[in-house]
């Protein structure tokens, strides 16, 4: 556990560096890897104790790993776009003979005998791992609060929650422990934390980047992406991640996107529209509730600077997207519950002992899980239940089809929307851990991109009446990666003080 | 849930079960398709290796690992379902939840409401056709090993898990309640069992349970059109087995109505030793599987093209085959089954096209080739029948020739030879036949005689004393047309 903060305290790096530059010192010899993951070593050090953005930090390995970059460099070839770069991992993807958690007692003592496809990619391409990230149990959650180990902090006020779920690795760029971090997103869990926190946060378009060593929450939603300083450390390693990957059923049967040459396109002629479902303007009979005043003044004016700069804006419409937030609470328990049946006690992790097989079974997941796994896990494991099946699971995933629809007719007449991420900004340890719905309120606008799998991401754009970051979300059709991260770099740009690092 | 219809146009009828009680049988049948990997990883698709050798985080279900379909597997279930006549069409993989600890995942990945092939038939060599509902993918469990008095979880002291079947290709065959009697039931499974084996897509072994056979067992009173509570029996391990337990269990129902109870929807479980089924799982306790798609995999969508290309590369079936043999023969399907299931047809249908009399050909294969045809070519079978029905060779000597032309190839003719099996005319036999009516006259007045009985007896005294004389060289057949020619 950190150390009890009687008061509020501002932990986050002001001058942060860009993944970017610290590769390019690195592959052009003028700085040592070795050098840079001290130096973030030595702030983890510091201050984690404080943040408790990581369920465990790799030291050792971290520094033979920056140094076999250093040889690299030494013997004349170049180790990769991320060239000593360090990267933190959120702790739910499998690292080789790493403890791999998901911030649950379940998993304890597991070490995975294998490593996630992007964790390969990012050694391949030069990065340095340099923890695992804490995280709300198996990633149900908005704040981070729901881990096993203990919450995190948000480094801009440690009163208050970093979000989540990914709200280690939000917290760890944050803070500046690490300039790159992956979380992965299921309803918002990448795109909240990084609004909250100050930093970008992006999620894919479904089967962009592969599943294969993310554990499982629902894997018809769940996709891994980046935490970034900046738009474009974002998409240089949305470049290194994504991809085809025959271990993934799912996965997309296509190059990346070069989202990085589309950066400085701007943003002329670029058709965007405002979500009214999910904006102050559309509350009451068509939108969503509680979106907070100062963030939804964020979002027009992030839409005024768009157009400012050439973009052709509107009010967009997305009716079904109201429903969402209900669907989603049905189709990702129902996959949780079948996701979440091998913690069985048999073969790793916790096993408590009982006198037949399935009593072993019922005090290892009774032991293992948290509460609001266990809410989650009797959720799905009713709404799929004989009798029961149409009336939810069916239906919710009629709402997913019409979601999916509204969607696309949409982007009939938009290139990208806009809308908040999230409805509010950082809110107060503790303050939403007794009621389950206020808690999932947060991800009322990021969930309708992970039921239509459509890519979506999170730019820092001013603060709130609080002083504390606001994020404004970018949505893009499937595959539209270029556009959004266009529209997120003038948006960046852009931001207002205190918005965007850079 | 699965509709459970039968088609009602079986005539059959169990006479086991006495003239009242009629038998409804549906089987569902597990094949486990021989490709060389397992059907979501890379693991070598084995039997009988080291326990846990042949595992990955994929078919072990560790977190974070993902399934892809192995292609072989859905070529082979669709070769399969194409020769079931089913139609192929899209399949989609679900999760069939519940605990247990041989299954990695907790949950099997099978198909549910889409399976890739659905509504066939098999045709009986009787010609009764059993309707086949659905053939569907699914991944083998692994295996686990009760240590304790009673062998199963229950009372276990400990459990140990083989995972190297897990995720093996599995295609469920499940037949409509079509068969009637044990008979048919038989049949069906060796049916199948020979259109597996002819399709190269499975080893088809009940013994090491690469062909599992399930029975779901009801009975009704011959006249109605109901369907009554079934009870499913597992656990059978031969296709004799099957008929045993099948009959049993519908006595078993028959006892029940007959007492004014009925018999409860339950699993049951065979036993060979005891021959009698004994209780599993009740309903009551009956698992909820929540199925739902697998959101790890994408449906499975064969083209036209690929469909048309499995169905050209389908070789002959053993009902087509039968059909074949029984034209050329002139006899019925049924009675060249064995022929078929012993893969002699080719052989029984060349000799017969090269000449040799039908019925003499089924006949030696039948009798002679229970252990298959050896070094035999059509060209000396149909030799060697031509000379048994020309008279050259008794069925006796026919039968040594075959046999060496079985083990070791030849000419019938050369073979017939070297054994001195040298064709005696006629003129020959009459001489010797004069010879013991001089000896034996009043055997021969009672061959003569109007006691039939006793005349058929010394038609064998005077056969025999021939072929004594001729050391078994002599055609019976004819030995018996100069009987009756000279008693005229």
């Amino acid at each position: 556990m950190s150390s009890a903060n009687d008061e509020a305290t501002e932990l986050a790096i002001t001058d942060p560096e860009t993944a970017i530059a610290i590769a390019s010192a690195v592959r052009a010899g003028d700085r040592s890897a070795r050098e840079v993951i001290d130096t973030y070593l030595d702030r983890i050090a510091a201050h984690d104790g404080t943040i408790h953005a990581f369920n465990e930090v790799l030291v050792d390995r971290a520094r033979a790993r920056a140094d076999a970059v250093d040889d690299t460099v030494a013997a004349g070839e170049d180790p990769g776009p991320l060239a000593g770069v360090p990267v933190a991992l959120k702790d739910n993807l499998c690292t080789r003979g790493i403890a791999t958690t998901c911030s649950s007692r379940i998993l304890e003592g597991w070490l995975p005998p294998y490593d996630a496809t992007v964790v390969e990619r990012i050694e391949g391409a030069g990065g340095v791992v340099v923890g695992k990230t804490n995280m709300d149990e198996f990633a149900m959650g908005s704040s981070t609060e729901n881990s096993a180990f203990g919450p995190s902090r948000n480094p801009h006020d440690t009163s208050k929650v970093p979000g989540g779920s990914s709200g280690g690795s939000s917290a760890a760029v944050a803070a500046g422990f690490a300039p790159l971090a992956l979380g992965s997103d299921t309803g918002g869990s990448i795109r909240q934390p990084a609004a909250l926190c100050g930093v970008v946060g992006v999620k894919p378009t479904y089967g962009g980047v592969s599943r294969f060593g993310l554990v499982a929450f629902s894997s018809s939603l769940d996709q891994i992406g980046p935490f970034s300083h900046t738009v474009a450390d974002a998409a240089a390693m949305l470049e290194v991640i994504g991809g085809h990957d025959e271990r993934d059923s799912t996965s997309i049967p296509q190059p990346v996107p070069s989202v990085t040459a589309a950066l400085d396109q701007g943003c002329e002629g670029l058709r965007v529209g405002i979500i009214k479902e999910l904006s102050g303007s559309g509350a009451g009979d068509h939108g969503v509730e509680g979106i907070a005043a100062d963030v939804q003044a964020r979002v027009t004016e992030a839409a005024e600077r768009l157009e400012a700069c050439g973009a052709v804006v509107g009010e967009a419409s997305v009716p079904a997207a109201v429903y969402g937030l209900s669907a989603y609470y049905l189709i990702a328990p129902s996959e949780a519950s079948s996701n979440l049946s091998r913690y069985d006690g048999v073969r790793y992790g916790l096993r408590v002992d009982g006198p037949s097989t399935a009593a072993m079974n019922t005090a290892s997941r009774t032991a293992g899980f948290g509460d609001e796994v266990k809410r989650r896990i009797m959720l799905g494991t009713y709404a799929l239940s004989s009798g029961y099946y149409d009336a939810y699971y069916g239906k919710a995933q009629r709402v997913r089809t019409l979601i999916i629809q509204d969607f696309a007719k949409a982007y009939e007449q938009f290139d990208v929307l806009l809308s908040p991420t999230s409805p509010c900004t950082a809110f107060e340890l503790d303050a939403k851990t007794a009621d389950p719905l206020m808690m999932y309120l947060n991800d009322v606008c990021t969930i309708p991109s992970n039921l239509s799998g459509d890519p979506a991401m999170s730019v820092p754009f001013g603060t709130g009446a609080d002083g504390l970051p606001i994020g404004v979300q970018v949505l893009a059709p499937m595959l539209g990666e270029v556009d959004m991260f266009r529209t997120a770099a003038v948006l960046e740009h852009e931001a207002p003080a205190g918005g965007a690092a850079a | 849930m699965i509709e459970y219809t039968t088609t009602d146009d079986n005539p059959a009828h169990e006479d086991a079960l006495g003239p009242d009680w009629e038998l409804i049988c549906g089987l569902e049948v597990h094949v486990e398709l021989s490709t060389r990997t397992k059907l979501f990883c890379g693991c070598r698709n084995e039997f009988g290796n080291e326990p846990n050798t042949n595992v990955c985080p994929t078919c072990l279900g560790l977190p974070g690992s993902l399934p892809v379909v192995n292609e072989t597997a859905v070529e082979y279930a669709m070769r399969l379902g194409l020769a079931l006549g089913c139609t192929v069409q899209r399949g989609v993989f679900a999760r069939k939840n519940y605990f247990y600890p041989d299954m990695p995942k907790d949950f099997q990945v099978s198909q549910y409401d889409k399976p890739t092939n659905q509504d066939g038939q098999l045709t009986l060599p009787d010609g009764v056709v059993i309707g086949i509902e659905r053939a569907h993918i699914e991944e083998d469990t692994g295996k686990s090993t009760h240590i304790g008095d009673t062998g199963r979880i229950h009372g276990a002291t400990s459990s140990l898990v083989d995972y190297n079947r897990a995720g093996v290709p599995l295609l469920e065959i499940v037949a409509r309640p079509d068969v009637r009697t044990a008979e048919q039931a038989k049949w069906y499974v060796a049916e199948l069992r020979s259109i597996v084996e002819a399709l190269g897509v499975s080893d088809a072994k009940m013994e090491e349970g690469s062909m599992r056979v399930d029975a779901n067992v009801s009975v009704r009173p011959v006249g109605s059109t109901e369907l009554r509570t079934r009870c499913e029996i597992k656990n059978i391990n031969s296709i004799n087995s099957l008929g045993k337990a099948i009959i049993h269990e519908a006595k078993r129902h028959i006892d029940l109505y007959a007492t004014g109870e009925a018999p409860v929807q339950e699993t049951r479980h065979w036993d060979e030793a005891a021959n009698r089924t004994r209780p599993g799982r009740r309903k009551e306790d009956a698992d909820d599987y929540r199925y739902f798609p697998e959101p790890d995999l994408v449906p499975l969508v064969p083209t036209d093209a690929v469909i048309e290309q499995i169905r050209a590369g389908l070789p002959a079936l053993p009902s087509a085959r039968r059909a074949s043999l029984a034209t050329a023969a002139g006899v019925t399907p049924n009675e060249v089954a064995l022929i078929v299931e012993r893969d002699l047809d080719a052989l029984a249908s060349d000799a017969i096209a090269a000449g040799a009399a039908p019925d003499r050909v089924l006949i030696h294969a039948e009798q002679s080739m229970a252990d298959g045809s050896g070094a035999l070519t059509a060209e000396a079978f149909a030799a060697l029948v031509r000379m048994e029905t020309d008279g050259e060779l008794s069925s006796t000597q026919t039968k040594d020739v075959l046999a060496e032309l079985i083990a070791s190839g030849g000419s019938p003719a050369d073979i017939a030879a070297a054994k001195g099996y040298e064709a005696m005319d006629s003129s020959e036999l009459e001489g010797l036949l004069d010879g013991l009516i001089a000896d034996h006259p009043d055997e021969w007045s009672r061959f003569c005689g109007d006691d039939t009985g006793d005349a058929k007896k010394m038609a064998g005294f005077f056969t025999g004393q021939i072929m004594k004389a001729t050391k078994g060289q002599a055609d019976g057949k004819v030995v018996n047309q100069l009987l009756q020619a000279r008693k005229g």
